[in-house]
């Protein structure tokens, strides 16, 4: 199979997020970035399908702090290649990524009949999920998001998707396509910090050379606040017993007993 | 004859391929396959492959069998193999991590929580992904100042490795409160690393993860490098061990110690500021990394019998005999994993032997067991309350 992988960078939350003077976008003097969770399944559910199916897994993404940490980290897991698109994906909207991405994928000969596309579903920068739908149609290929799970066999792919409230339906996708992971069928595995360093020292990371988009944004940024907090947790004080009365009154105020 | 860590024994480029024509791989093939590594190994009864069968599996060139096997998963690295070993084979410190690291490498997936702690360990510093921006926040609690190497620009007598558990785990952070209390009592020229400070990588070294310790160690022994300072000194049993035979191999000239060790050597001058009397029964729990490791079963017990008012009992298992916390090569992120298995967790068994010393405190000198053992007291049945402390926070509670 001819597997691609879609790697973005997010935020990392481990560290506090602030918003800079401008007021329209994150502090960047200590913001680090890391791989976007659901990509590191579709990562993981790549080397699944290829370890099922052989064929090849090509890691793409394009320019971002930390992103050649992790093209090398997938290449020590089991990927074949890695690309780097030299546009910083900081400046770029999820449909412009999309756009730079299309372009990357019309290239002659990248998309063959066996060819699945595997962005993850959502990111913590694109909760809606957008890229691969926009990816998908720009390529005029089916697409299934929020998957959880994939089984290929003879120029098909079995889908099992997730829906609210614990419903999971099974679609079945003629290739190529384009498939927004959820999660892959079992946890991203561990590579040793030893492969990935190994990696950094004898493999390369090609460069795909694309016209930068015309229109990066299409939504401004009117304002980026953090959220105003409405109410506050009451903190009852004193000794057990004149603890216990005063939750016993609030509990009765608030009728839960 | 009890082995002897001198470093030389092996190298930085040691692998399993080449070990057996290491100084330390010869004495592997003087294995008499006494069983007694297998006897002393607290969870040798569960391991399909106890150490002297690694050895046997190794000699006989079936490693491949040992490595497919989980075996290796349940070596918690306390020293009790290579302790006891007639021959003086280096079963903890050598063969065991090199086995331990091809286990690492085939075997996929890996239990999810020891790997989440190998991967904050890489990204982060510290195996509980906290912001490594935020390790030196305890320092404002200190009471004391806590003076910073980038900060002070000169040389130190003491770089203070606080290290992790120490700096970030609640708990854990009163044995940084003590420790700098102490300092400062003592008139010692220390500073920390701060922010600056990774991980010392100990666990990823025996644990089974030599890149993860090897980028950690060539991290710190850069920033040690652009510092002056007399000796190393951490309350971190582990870091102490990493310092005291790994790090000379990537370059560290100074000498390390452990706290207990530091503090004891200044004993003469800290006995008779310790004036306030604690009236408490105290059992002393020896660290692995301490004790085994490198023999040093006296400085905690000294540093607790200086303090007014404590008597010191010992438990069943004590100095070379010591029961592990289970803490050790991962064992720390392993527990979800040996709970899966049915197996018993160590620490549960210690703090049972504390308990039956009827002591008021377990104590200890490792920042692992503050929290295993307190853990393992919320569910082990006992009358008369115990608590967990370390040496340190007791030496600071009884300073005038």
């Amino acid at each position: 199979m001819n597997l691609y992988v879609l790697l973005k960078m997010v935020p990392d939350t481990v560290e506090e997020l602030n918003v800079s003077a401008d007021g329209q976008s994150l502090d960047s003097e200590f913001l680090r970035f890391k791989l976007s969770e659901p990509d590191d399944h579709a990562l993981e559910q790549a080397l699944l399908l290829k370890e099922k199916h052989g064929g090849t897994v090509t890691v793409v993404a394009l320019d971002a702090p930390e992103v050649d940490d992790v093209l090398f980290t997938a290449l020590a897991k089991g990927g074949d290649r890695a690309v780097k698109i030299p546009i910083a994906q900081a400046g770029l909207g999820t449909a412009a990524s999309a756009g730079v991405l299309a372009a990357f994928f019309a290239a002659p000969g990248a998309i063959t009949p066996d060819t699945l596309l595997l962005p993850g579903s959502q990111a913590i920068d694109d909760l809606e999920g957008e890229l691969a739908p926009l990816l998908a149609a720009a390529l005029n290929l089916p697409y299934v998001g929020v998957v959880c799970g994939v089984q290929a066999a003879d120029g098909k792919a079995t889908i099992l998707k997730e829906f609210a409230g614990g419903l999971r339906a099974e679609f079945e996708v003629a290739l190529p396509a384009v498939l927004g992971i959820q999660s892959a069928e079992k946890p991203p595995r561990y590579v040793p910090v030893a492969k990935v360093r190994a990696a950094m020292k004898s493999a390369t990371i090609d460069t795909a050379e694309l016209a930068p988009p015309d229109r990066p944004v299409q939504l401004d940024i009117a304002r980026l606040y953090k959220p105003e907090a409405a109410g506050r947790a009451e903190m009852v004080e004193g000794a057990p017993a004149d603890v216990a009365d005063k939750l016993v009154d609030v509990l009765a105020k608030h009728s839960v007993v | 004859m009890v082995a002897t860590r001198e470093p030389a024994v092996v190298d930085r480029t040691t692998t399993l391929e080449t070990l057996l024509q290491t100084p330390a791989g010869k004495r592997m093939m003087t294995c008499i396959q006494c069983g007694t590594c297998g006897g002393t190994c607290p969870y040798g009864d569960t391991m399909d492959f106890s150490p002297r069968l690694v050895i046997n599996m190794l000699r006989g060139g079936f490693m491949d069998e040992v490595i497919k096997s989980e075996s290796l998963l349940q070596c918690v690295a306390c020293y009790a193999c290579m302790a006891k070993c007639p021959r003086g084979i280096r079963l903890t410190d050598v063969l065991l991590p090199l086995v331990k690291e091809q286990v690492l490498v085939t075997h996929t997936p890996m239990p999810a929580e020891f790997q989440k702690s190998l991967e904050n360990m890489n990204r982060y510093g510290n195996p509980m992904g906290e912001s490594p921006r935020k390790r030196a926040a305890w320092t404002a609690t200190a009471g004391v100042k806590i003076p910073i190497m980038a900060e002070l620009k000169r040389e130190v007598d003491v770089l203070w490795f606080v290290e992790c558990y120490t700096s970030f785990y609640a708990r854990g952070q009163d044995n940084s409160r003590a420790t700098a209390r102490l300092f400062n009592a003592l008139g010692v020229d220390f500073a920390i690393l701060g922010n600056e400070e990774k991980c010392a990588g100990e666990c990823g070294q025996l644990t089974w993860e030599s890149g993860l310790f090897e980028s950690l160690a060539e991290y710190n022994m850069k920033v040690f490098n652009k510092y002056k300072f007399r000796r190393l000194v951490t309350g971190d049993a582990h870091a102490y061990n990493a310092f005291h035979f790994r790090y000379p191999m990537f370059g560290l000239t100074q000498p390390a110690e452990h706290t207990t060790q530091f503090l004891a050597r200044h004993l003469d001058r800290l006995k008779p500021m310790l004036k306030k009397p604690l009236d408490l029964t105290v059992t002393y729990h020896d660290a692995c990394c301490l004790g085994r490791a490198t023999g040093s079963y006296d400085e905690g017990r000294a540093l607790l019998q200086a303090i007014p008012g404590v008597k010191l009992v010992e438990m069943v298992h004590n100095r070379v005999n010591s029961l592990c916390c289970g803490g050790g090569g991962g064992g720390m992120w392993l527990d979800t994993y040996y709970k899966q298995k049915g197996m018993d967790r160590l620490s549960d068994r210690r703090v049972k032997e504390a308990i039956a010393t009827g002591a008021d405190v377990l104590a200890v000198a490792c920042p692992y067991e503050i929290s295993r053992f307190e853990d393992a007291l919320k569910v082990v049945p006992h009358t008369k309350p115990i608590v967990v402390r370390d040496v340190v926070e007791l030496l600071a509670e009884s300073l005038a």
